[in-house]
């Protein structure tokens, strides 16, 4: 890390400018210590542990191993398809941006009460993820669940089986994790909206613009910063899903059609397989970051900013 | 739909651009309704007996009403224990964690010294790192300083600050001129004393609803505790709320898993609803500025 602080330094510090100096540093202590000591260090602790076939047990350097975790994940069915599963969901990210820029312009207009709506769209982002993770597992019921007792009332037919088949519990996932974020997008989109200036529509308007052109040409445009941010957290977030799996499939689901990588690496983690896991860990954690720099590489081609 | 882009509603609206504000607010409050829709039915079935959710008919009205489930979780000795351990976390970790997190912030913000920029970016690459990467050594980091039979593997990295906290301020203060802080030397001021009476009672606003956030993460957080904390003793409140479901699921008593989950959800709505203008404008500033 930067040695910055203690380097001999070029020109001499006044004396008030290192009383400064060391207030400045001493009162940014605590989060520097806090980053060291539980992020710094663990990263390069799980790295280290990744390239040895450790259990928990004894020292963790006599099971050194190389590279041989990381082989063996390229060769791991079970790896490949939980990393399918983890993509798959990331479905639910453009179907929550379009619902929610649509939404959001629907909410941009003078209206009374739709404070209260957007309230209402909010309500589950907010709320505990396991709590709703339980209710939606029994929303998704098969034989009591609301949906499929609806189904039931209005077409007299027994509904689909959404956790217990390999197909549709995957459409569950993403219903849920959407139905979950949407509030985010909305808001996001929302305030991006807010700072459209609107002489931009009324020059456009004199040209003769209307409509989809409109939108094409200035909102979309013009809201792309909070595409992309919602894009990156989305991913950041999407290649982590877990605990939604957990509480509604504790086991994967059947044939683990519903694990994704975090489930994977928890169960190995919870088998006692540090290396293993911690290798797992380690390639989601540069798969997230080379996705970021794409998207950051990819951004001047399509994010606009308003100046 | 795209007609609808443009919100312009200044001065008097014509005939049609009203007829469209009804059409939308019909079509938003459809979905509004869908939205909460999986909730209500939370709350109703929370009040429902057993033998009616599993009847397979639909119904929104608790026939007989019930609210016998309550009082059980509200007695039940974990759902109690799960409370009191969420706020014995919630409490050290937001007054430390609070007051570390807002000194970095004025510090990062106002006060001149080498290293800043670095130190600066390497708190903030760390939102980047998944959970699952550090998982694995804090939980052998907790085990062998022997912290899992206990709420400190929860609480003490807290203590330390939080990076969105003091990212969150960091902005927020970039808007106070440097004068105050000239003016201020010129005084003699210490450079502590700058930052609780001159900084601190300036973002007081901003810093409680980052403190309202955090509660929220805290309360509705399920991973570190579950993880981290081997003593059922010690188990927070979401992870009480998972066993509950796993437990009733067996002999479906789905009215009590969803009373408790209700019950789980309270206290952040009722926070939602009273600071909701403040947590959605700091949501909204972190996602267009962030």
């Amino acid at each position: 890390m930067s040695k910055k602080g203690y380097n001999p330094p070029k020109k001499k510090m006044s004396k008030a400018a290192f009383r400064e100096h060391c207030y400045g540093l001493a009162f940014v202590a605590p989060p520097f210590i806090g980053f060291l000591v539980f992020m710094a260090f663990p990263i390069v602790f799980a790295f280290v542990a990744s390239l040895t076939t450790w259990n928990g047990m004894n020292n963790m350097m006599d099971h050194f191993c190389g590279l041989e975790n990381y082989i063996k994940l390229f060769t791991d069915e079970k790896f490949w398809k939980v990393l399918g599963h983890t993509i798959i969901y990331m479905i639910g990210i453009p179907i929550g941006m379009f619902l929610g820029i649509f939404i959001a312009m629907g909410m941009n207009r003078k209206i009374k009460g739709i404070k209260v709506l957007r309230t209402m769209y909010y309500v589950p982002v907010i709320s505990s993820l396991v709590a709703v993770a339980i209710l939606w597992a029994f929303v998704f019921n098969y034989d009591n669940g609301l949906i499929n007792v609806i189904i039931k009332a209005l077409t007299g037919k027994q509904g689909p089986n959404w956790l217990g088949n390999e197909a549709w519990v995957k459409v569950s996932m993403i219903i849920f994790m959407t139905w979950k974020g949407l509030g985010t997008s909305i808001i996001l989109y929302l305030s991006g909206l807010q700072s459209i200036p609107r002489d931009y529509y009324e020059a456009a308007r004199i040209d003769g613009a209307s409509g989809w052109k409109l939108f094409k040409n200035i909102t979309w445009p013009l809201v792309s910063p909070v595409t992309f941010y919602l894009l990156i957290t989305g991913m950041i977030g999407g290649f982590q899903v877990f605990v939604e799996v957990l509480v509604m499939l504790p086991t994967g689901g059947k044939n683990y059609s519903a694990a994704t990588v975090v489930f994977y690496l928890y169960d190995k983690f919870a088998a006692n397989k540090y290396g293993y896991a911690s290798a797992m860990a380690f390639l989601l954690a540069i798969i997230i970051f080379i996705i970021t720099a794409i998207n950051f590489k990819g951004q001047d081609k399509w994010v606009k900013t308003i100046d | 739909m795209a007609k609808n882009t443009d919100g312009m509603d200044s001065g008097v609206k014509s005939k049609k651009e009203k007829r469209m504000d009804i059409v939308i607010f019909i079509v938003l409050t459809i979905g509004a309704v869908a939205m909460v829709f999986p909730l209500v039915y939370m709350v109703c079935a929370s009040f429902m007996t057993k033998g009616q959710i599993l009847s397979g008919h639909f119904s929104l009205i608790p026939n007989p009403l019930k609210t016998g489930t309550y009082k059980e979780v509200l007695f039940d000795s974990n759902f109690l224990k799960g409370v009191r351990n969420t706020m014995l976390v919630e409490i050290p970790v937001l007054i430390v964690g609070g007051f570390t997190s807002s000194l970095a912030a004025f510090s990062f913000s106002k006060l001149k010294f080498r290293g800043k920029n670095g130190i600066f970016l390497g708190l903030l690459a760390t939102m980047m790192i998944p959970f699952a990467v550090i998982m694995i050594p804090q939980y052998v980091m907790f085990t062998r300083w022997g912290l899992t039979d206990s709420l400190l593997p929860l609480i003490l990295p807290g203590l330390f600050g939080n990076v969105g906290m003091i990212f969150f301020l960091r902005q927020n203060l970039s808007s106070i001129p440097y004068e105050f802080v000239e003016a201020a030397k010129i005084d003699g001021c210490g450079y502590f004393r700058m930052y609780y009476a001159i900084f601190f009672p300036l973002m007081k606003g901003a810093v409680m609803t980052q403190i309202i956030l955090w509660f929220m993460g805290i309360w509705n957080d399920y991973l570190a505790p579950t993880i981290f904390v081997a003593n059922d003793e010690w188990h927070t409140l979401q992870v009480v709320i998972r066993q509950f479901n796993s437990q009733y699921a067996v002999n479906s008593n789905y009215p009590l898993i969803m009373t408790a989950s209700v019950m789980a959800l309270i206290p952040t709505l009722l926070l939602f609803f009273f600071f909701q203008r403040y947590i959605i404008e700091s949501m909204a500033i972190s996602g267009v500025k962030g």
